[in-house]
């Protein structure tokens, strides 16, 4: 008899409105059941406009649901206010955009120390070293001190990466993160992903369009009109 | 595990501090103009204080180096119509007294009162009447002033302003004012006689010639030892003014009220008596602050609208910061922190922009003898003013932007 790691993700009749009490008021995700299990890679697939990114968003604890129960790392948020929300958000989960998002104020390892400097837990030393560390495992130590809008698509989505994972996150969401990469940089990026997945076992949720990587992940669900239409299917 | 340093980024600053600090440097020619607008305005206002302060401080330096701050004087000589039991009037015509030289009833004790005051410098009695002074065939009116050498210094620095002679006075000397000395043709060393309105005469020897920068008080005053005074004008022990200098000279009209409620002696300030050149100082700085504030309000609403629109220019970077976990508190401090350190930066270029204006200004406007028009303030404080004032009016103008950043829905932030 095997046990099930305990859940990072659960959502419990998830719903998402927008307008709200609103004539245009909509409802983009209807009741969502969904359960992420530590150390799971899971591919998130469905159309454009079917919810994806707002069902990311809710998971990220950047956006509220309207109704239905939503626990990270066992957590209910529900309640929670915004400072309480925000802290959770920054110690446990990690976002890959599918723009990189960086800060072009900064250097790549500036970049990265971002996440660490803004908690105040941690000495300059550990900052620092926590973050070449992390550079070094991307493969980008050599443009480290590289300003981020020096270095090419494919780096600087690395970079992101790495930043994602300053704070050692349980939950890693990434949001259709090869979108805008050739497939040379996509493969190095969702293997990057999949090594951390596989070393730290962090939680990774991986939205994309293409098939061929969804299908090297553990778990495929379908999202479609705001629905998972497919959501314990597992893959070989 | 390769570790490496960043030399740019330091955990000695707070977290804020370095964001803040990086838009800025990133924005460098929006943050260059920014702050040449608010050097531009804290300069206007470090030169105009300046040159005002020190304007008013030449004013009310020539006013008051030829006066006592506070006048003490005897109560006038009235008359009143003379009423038999009832209220008929029995001689129903009244003529204004004449005013003559009469002493302050009590004055040593007044002024042992007047000298234990908190806000008091110097009391210094002093007889003051008129005479004719007489050389050959010429004479002239005078007004003759017996003083204590000693306290009426303190007042009036006669030392500054002899152009002849020595301010110093025994009891058969004097001292002349420079037109007289030319009216009549004399100089130190020189004897005169000098007649009083009672008939009693003197013979003095002139001490020093002085100039009170006035051509009428150098045409009539004159000075003596107020024994000599005393005796020539018949108030023997007697004195009729008081003069009193106190330590701040705007209060002196307070001050002024306040002598006459414990002494009961009437007590004129200089405010009072230069009421005219008293609300030309006051209009100049009521003109100055409204000129501060309309330049401060330009500072404030020229940072707000940069970091209006920053806010705007960085409104992703604002989104993927709070997705990391950074706090609406932390990005507000980042904003205010930017109005914050473009309000210092600015004031400290306007404080060396002023400052260099009143160097400038001290060495072209000069008189025709080469002296600077006026002496200018470099009050130390002024500088250190300009500094905070200016940092806290960032601060206030940022917190609008810097409240908005804060707001940012990220989700909206990230999308765009």
């Amino acid at each position: 008899m095997t046990t099930n790691p305990p859940p990072v993700v659960q959502l419990q009749g998830v719903r998402k409105s927008f307008n709200v009490g609103q004539p245009n008021e909509t409802e983009v995700l209807h009741g969502i059941d969904l359960t992420l299990l530590r150390g799971e890679f899971c591919a998130v697939m469905g159309p454009s406009g079917s919810g994806k990114s707002t069902l990311l968003n809710l998971i990220g604890l950047l956006d509220r649901p309207t109704a239905g129960a939503l626990s990270i790392c066992g957590e209910d948020t529900t309640t929670f206010d915004d400072r309480a929300l925000t802290r959770l958000r920054g110690h446990s989960i990690g976002f890959v955009f599918q723009y990189h998002h960086l800060i072009s104020a900064f250097t790549a390892l500036e970049n990265v120390m971002m996440p660490l400097l803004a908690d105040a837990g941690f000495p300059n030393a550990t900052i620092t070293a926590r973050a070449a560390e992390l550079l070094d495992n991307v493969g980008l130590t050599p443009w480290k001190d590289q300003p981020a809008a020096r270095l090419s698509g494919g780096q600087q989505q690395r970079v992101a990466v790495a930043r994602a994972l300053a704070m050692n996150p349980v939950l890693l969401l990434a949001d259709e993160p090869t979108g805008n990469l050739d497939t040379k940089s996509a493969d190095a990026v969702f293997d990057l992903l999949r090594r951390v997945n596989q070393t730290q076992g962090t939680s990774v949720l991986f939205v994309t369009h293409n098939p061929a990587l969804a299908s090297r992940c553990d778990k495929i669900i379908s999202v479609v009109d705001g629905q998972v239409v497919d959501g314990h299917a597992e893959h070989p | 595990m390769s570790l490496t340093t960043s030399p740019q980024l330091s955990r000695w600053l707070p977290f804020e501090w370095i964001v803040a600090l990086r838009f800025l440097r990133e924005g460098r020619m929006q943050t260059a103009f920014i702050i040449g607008g608010v050097a531009i305005g804290v300069g206007v206002i470090v030169f105009m204080s300046a040159l005002l302060s020190g304007l008013q401080g030449n004013f009310v330096k020539r006013v008051l180096s030829g006066q006592s701050h506070i006048q003490l004087l005897p109560p006038k000589e009235v008359v009143r119509p003379l009423r038999q039991k009832g209220t008929a009037v029995e001689g129903a015509i009244v003529q204004a007294p004449l005013q003559r030289v009469k002493s302050i009833d009590q004055w040593q004790s007044i002024a042992a009162q007047i000298r234990s005051m908190p806000d008091i410098k110097v009391v210094s009695p002093a007889v003051s009447g008129s005479a004719l002074v007489l050389r050959g065939d010429a004479s002239r009116s005078i007004s003759l002033n017996g003083i204590e050498p000693d306290l009426y210094y303190r007042i009036v620095p006669m030392d500054e302003k002899m152009v002849r002679g020595s301010a110093r006075l025994a009891s058969t000397d004097m001292l002349i004012g420079t037109e007289l000395a030319s009216d009549l043709g004399v100089g130190v060393g020189d004897k005169l006689r000098i007649t009083a309105a009672n008939g009693t005469d003197n013979t003095l020897t002139i001490r020093g010639v002085f100039d009170l920068g006035n051509k009428g008080a150098n045409t009539r005053t004159t000075y003596v030892t107020l024994r000599t005074a005393q005796s020539m004008l018949g108030l023997a022990g007697g004195v009729s003014v008081l003069d009193v200098t106190v330590k701040d000279v705007y209060a002196a009209e307070r001050i002024a009220q306040r002598i006459t409620l414990q002494t009961g002696v009437k007590a004129d300030s200089w405010i009072k008596t230069n009421e005219q050149f008293f609300t030309a100082v006051s209009a100049q700085t009521t003109v100055n602050t409204a000129i501060r504030f309309f330049v401060a309000l330009s500072v404030a609403f020229g940072i707000a609208s940069v970091l209006v629109v920053s806010v705007v220019q960085k409104s992703r970077e604002i989104g993927i910061l709070r997705a990391m976990g950074i706090s609406r508190g932390q990005i507000l401090r980042v904003f205010l922190l930017q109005g914050g350190l473009l309000g210092l930066g600015g004031a400290v270029a306007g404080s060396m922009l002023g400052g260099i204006a009143l160097i400038l200004w001290q060495t072209l406007a000069t008189n025709a003898d080469g002296t600077p028009m006026f002496p200018l303030t470099f009050d130390p404080w002024l500088f250190v003013l300009a500094l905070v004032l200016a940092s806290v009016t960032g601060l206030v103008a940022a917190f609008a932007p810097a409240l908005r950043a804060a707001r940012l829905d990220p989700v909206v932030a990230i999308r765009g």
